[in-house]
């Protein structure tokens, strides 16, 4: 029926944004320094969080005007998570750069362990669930009365992925910043004899990242209703599977990975059983590397004899 | 005088580019073949193909033992050319293990003979069989090594910890302790001081009367003219010339692929000023 | 050591101290506004938010001085250049540490009056070491990272309650089995991926580790999905069992004891003792053997061992099995020691707090993974008073230890083989792998 699934397909594309943006921010960090960032997905979790806190205080204050209350959120959770990423770079692997590989590692799966439990301890473990922001959507068709809809959220948050993915395309592509965050990631030794301050770009990526992550948090927020400190575990994990898809340091393959994954969650979900569509994920993951090693757009690496 | 290996046709591409094309030379066994030629000729493009780092597009690679078989190199897998056809290679840029001591590198390159030996590690793990005993002849043919190569002193050392020559000499003692029957050298004289490269010429000489026949890559003309005895040249992934050293000083064709098209700079690589 | 330090005026630096401790005070106070600060709290039409600025003042004054703290320490670092001194100290400490380690392990349960809590600990603290050290075959030695080890404990378990659930067999006979299953999924799952470098095998593996554990979540008929398995059987000792009740087929009634829990604890400890031994024992056969060699040499250099005739595939595909193997074997114990098992004892957590046991020990270090299992499992556990903030300083522990010693407790290596005395080999030289 093809109904269903266009209506598993809207469905699969909006998750995949979500993931597409989760996965830019750990695809930079690996591009430029090479490591796993496992605690980004946290930061995800944070900016969800950050949003739902300004969101009550909002309607705390009276203040009904859902999209304007978004937009608000939606910034403060850009700039709180900045802060995060910043200050995680600087605490927890900045001190480690240059060393054994396995340490930055180690130390961001603490910094994840870390953030998910001063969420946990501080806001407390339950269920967070907010009214849906903006209620409603278009009928796009009907078929055998099912009815395909695309609700006003699922644009909203098509329109604002498209919209940041094309503000950090420009960064990266046309700026002095992008440019020298291009460098590092060809040859960082270089890029610092030749005056780019490397410190600076890492931090500023971290800083991007981040924000990228936060916008990811505000629109699952928005999209589910309900969050926990959990959620970045499992969005994390599924981001870096993304990534990895798409070719890990392959910006537009963070984006393809994350669509991809999105869509077998939603098809799987729609046709299958959904108990298993994680298990779907990981198994085409696993296909797809055996094939194509570096994933879909990473660059093969031809190890020079 | 028989040939070992024999190289037909070969031809390696790289998307567009054809690095090496229809190249066909042989190598005769108990000989010390050289190939030469400016940078970028191919050469270490072809020894890559001869050793398994790449699968040449076309063409063959066929090692001629001594009971008259042969062996397509080029169909093998990578490790097995080690294994089967016994052919050995050093790297252009130094590939030793680092953290291990000299005396372990030498070990690993005995790996094979050594785990024919264990019985399926099992019977290794609980002390039973002959391990022991080959383990034992591994080392002295380690230490046979170790003393040609002038590395006994330091053969409990890190191999990252040995000065430059010296990792030259442990990467070529690591690939004698393969027992190949054709070792490869890419450029084993880069980076010597002219006493290292007098030694080094003399460790090839002895590694030739032991039997093993080798192919080298070389820059250095005065390894190259003194010691081989048979020289291919390439250039632009063709061959340009094939013969004795002295048949290959005096060809035109090599002095003007070296001097003529002026877009190589290697002046130390010019065969007839290095004389 | 203060002759070295450069004339640097008290003025500057206390300019600098502060400049620093103020933006650390800044950042601080964003980081821990909205979850400090503010706190949220269900309410009848939704949520409402609380306040606590005491907390949130509290919160970044630490801050605060723990930056001030590590300034203080960093400048007193920068002029000592020990860390070679303290490297041979260790190293030459570790003759000492290992017998007494060892001997307070072989004696711990047998401390007059020591409560069975802290035996029970201790099985806890061996299985641990008994998992780093089964990890440490595949990422310390053949420098493989497998982000997925759970997987295999999971397999090792689910395998004895399997087959203790339908088919009655005990620990004694299933702990080979789970054993040689674990190996089998280590060989079927490494086979297809083991060709993929860095952290493409690293992702794929905690994929392997996240399909089993929502295979055995999500198969409910099989497993009992969440639920998971209840009445797995305890070992026995020599057919007797260990029940309360005592009398005729117990451990207590043959030896005309009084039935006591310790006992089954204590027995419990001495077979995961001998386990990780056993693992410990037959890593270090390995090392002094091809395979073991050829692990090394790979994480060393690829391409070299593959230019020496070594088939790299099936090396790599050995370091796997055999590591899977003792997970294996842990993760039967596990099965046994607990009675019941469920889903959640096989999360990423658990591979996370393996891999982060081996890269603290000192990848590559037998003694180094011990000690780290032990802080790292031991010292939390004794702190369960603080239970709801137990991870959250587990997590701050691991960024901290990582921070201050990024190489781990122990980081040089033994040479498996020397002609003369054995030299330690510094970190600085040892490659970590690529795969």
């Amino acid at each position: 029926m093809i109904a269903y699934a266009l209506q598993q397909l809207i469905n699969g594309i909006t998750l995949g944004m979500v993931y597409g943006l989760i996965a830019v921010g750990y695809t930079m960090v690996y591009g430029i320094i090479g490591m796993i960032n496992f605690a980004h997905g946290d930061v995800f979790m944070v900016g969800a969080y950050v949003g739902i806190i300004v969101l009550t205080a909002f309607s705390g204050m009276g203040i009904a005007a859902v999209p304007v209350g978004l937009l608000v959120a939606l910034l403060v959770s850009v700039v709180l998570c900045g802060v995060y990423g910043f200050t995680i770079e600087r605490a927890a692997y900045r001190p480690l750069r240059g060393s054994f590989r396995l340490a930055p590692l180690i130390s961001a799966i603490g910094m994840s362990i870390l953030l998910e439990n001063f969420v946990q301890t501080s806001q407390g473990a339950k269920d967070r669930a907010i009214p849906e922001p903006i209620p409603g959507g278009f009928k796009i068709m009907q078929q055998h009365g099912f009815v395909v809809q695309m609700s006003y959220m699922q644009i909203a948050i098509i329109v604002t992925t498209l919209v940041t993915l094309g503000i950090f395309t420009y960064i990266v592509t046309k700026t002095p910043l992008g440019r020298a965050m291009r460098a590092i990631e060809q040859d960082a030794k270089m890029a610092a004899l030749l005056g780019v301050n490397t410190n600076r770009v890492i931090s500023l990526t971290f800083v991007i990242g981040s924000a990228l992550a936060a916008v990811a948090g505000i629109m699952f927020l928005s999209y589910y209703g309900v969050i926990n400190f959990f959620i970045g575990f499992n969005a994390g994990i599924k981001a870096f599977t993304a990534a990895v898809l798409g070719g890990i340091g392959s910006l537009p393959g963070a984006v393809l990975g994350g669509l991809l994954i999105g869509l077998i969650e939603a098809f799987w979900s729609g046709y299958a059983t959904i108990a298993y569509k994680d298990v779907a994920v990981y198994s085409i993951l696993a296909i797809v590397l055996m094939f194509m090693p570096t994933g879909l757009l990473g660059r093969a690496d031809i190890e020079k004899v | 005088m028989t040939c070992l290996l024999e190289v037909s046709n070969l031809v390696m591409r790289f998307g567009g580019l054809t690095a090496v094309s229809r190249l066909s030379f042989t190598a005769m066994r108990g000989d010390i073949t050289a190939v030469i030629g400016p940078n970028g000729a191919g050469k270490t493009t072809v020894f890559n193909c001869i050793t398994g780092f790449y699968r040449p597009s076309e063409g063959e690679i066929i090692i001629h033992r001594e009971d008259q078989s042969t062996l397509a190199l080029h169909r093998l897998p990578g490790f097995a050319i080690a294994k089967r056809g016994r052919v050995a290679r050093t790297f252009q840029n130094i590939r030793l293990f680092g953290g291990m001591t000299v005396l372990e590198n030498l070990m690993v390159a005995q790996h094979n003979r050594l785990q024919a030996a264990t019985g399926f590690t099992l019977l290794a793990v609980l002390g039973l069989g002959r391990y022991r005993h080959v383990e034992a002849e591994a080392v002295e043919r380690a230490k046979y090594w170790l003393e040609a190569t002038g590395l006994t002193d330091r053969a409990d050392e890190p191999a990252a910890s040995l000065p430059y020559g010296a990792q030259r000499r442990l990467e070529i003692a690591r690939a004698m302790c393969t027992d190949p029957v054709l070792l490869c050298l890419d450029e084993p004289a880069a980076g010597l001081n002219p006493r290292e490269s007098e030694e080094l010429n003399a460790l090839l000489l002895k590694i030739r009367a032991a039997g093993c026949s080798l192919l080298l890559i070389e820059h250095d003309m005065g390894v190259v003219m003194k010691i081989s005895d048979h020289i291919i040249v390439l250039d632009h992934g063709k061959k340009i010339a094939d013969g004795a050293p002295a048949d290959i000083r005096t060809n035109p064709a090599v002095i003007s692929a070296y001097l003529g098209d002026g877009d190589d700079d290697d002046e130390d690589a010019v065969p007839v000023a290095a004389q | 050591m203060s002759d070295a330090v450069p004339a640097v005026s008290g003025r500057d630096t206390l300019i600098r101290y502060l400049r620093d401790a103020g933006g650390v005070g800044i950042l601080a106070l964003a980081i821990f506004v909205p979850f400090i600060g503010l706190r949220l709290h269900g309410h009848m039409n939704g949520l409402a938010l609380g306040y606590r600025p005491k907390l949130l003042a509290i919160g970044v004054v630490l801050a605060v001085l723990a930056r001030v703290l590590v300034l203080i320490w960093q400048d007193r670092r920068v002029h000592q250049g020990r860390a070679a001194w303290r490297a041979a100290r260790i190293a030459s400490a570790g003759k000492y540490v290992t017998p007494l380690l060892l001997g307070f392990a072989v004696l711990l349960p047998l401390v007059p009056g020591i409560a069975n809590f802290y035996i029970d600990l201790g099985v806890l603290v061996m299985t641990y070491v008994m998992l780093g050290w089964g990890l440490n075959i595949v990422v310390g030695l053949a420098g493989l990272l497998d982000l997925g080890y759970v997987a295999f404990y999971a397999v090792g378990a689910y395998s004895f309650a399997l087959l203790a659930h339908y088919y009655h067999f005990t620990f004694w006979e299933c702990l080979p089995l789970s054993g040689l299953f674990a190996a089998l999924w280590g060989v079927c799952l490494g086979f297809p991926v083991l060709r993929l470098r860095g952290d493409y095998l690293a992702i794929v593996t905690l994929a392997f580790g996240e399909i089993i554990r929502l295979v055995i979540t999500n198969w409910i008929s099989l497993t009992g999905g969440p639920n998971g398995i209840y009445n797995i059987p305890h070992p026995t000792f020599f057919g007797l069992n260990f029940n309360l009740g005592g009398g005729a087929g117990t451990f207590s009634g043959f030896f005309g004891i009084d039935p006591d829990p310790k006992q089954l604890t204590t027995y419990l400890y001495y077979i995961i003792f001998f386990l990780a031994l056993l693992t410990n024992w037959v890593t270090l056969r390995l090392r002094r053997l091809p395979m073991g060699r050829a692990w090394e040499a790979l994480r060393e250099d690829e391409i070299a061992c593959r230019s020496l005739g070594i088939n790299v595939r099936n090396t790599k595909l050995t370091a796997f099995a055999i590591g899977a193997m003792f997970g294996g074997f842990a993760g039967c114990f596990f099965a046994t020691r607990q009675n019941f098992i469920s889903p959640d004892s096989f999360t990423f957590i658990e591979s996370a707090t393996v891999l982060a046991i081996v890269v603290l020990g000192g990848a590559g270090s037998q003694l180094g993974v011990a000690l780290a299992a032990v802080v790292m499992i031991g010292i939390p556990a004794l702190l369960q008073d603080l239970s709801i903030y137990r991870m959250l300083f587990f997590g701050l522990a691991l960024v901290i230890m990582m921070v201050v010693r990024p190489r781990g407790f122990v980081s040089t290596r033994t040479p498996s083989i020397a002609l003369g005395r054995r030299k330690l080999i510094s970190s600085e030289l040892i490659s970590e792998g690529h795969g």
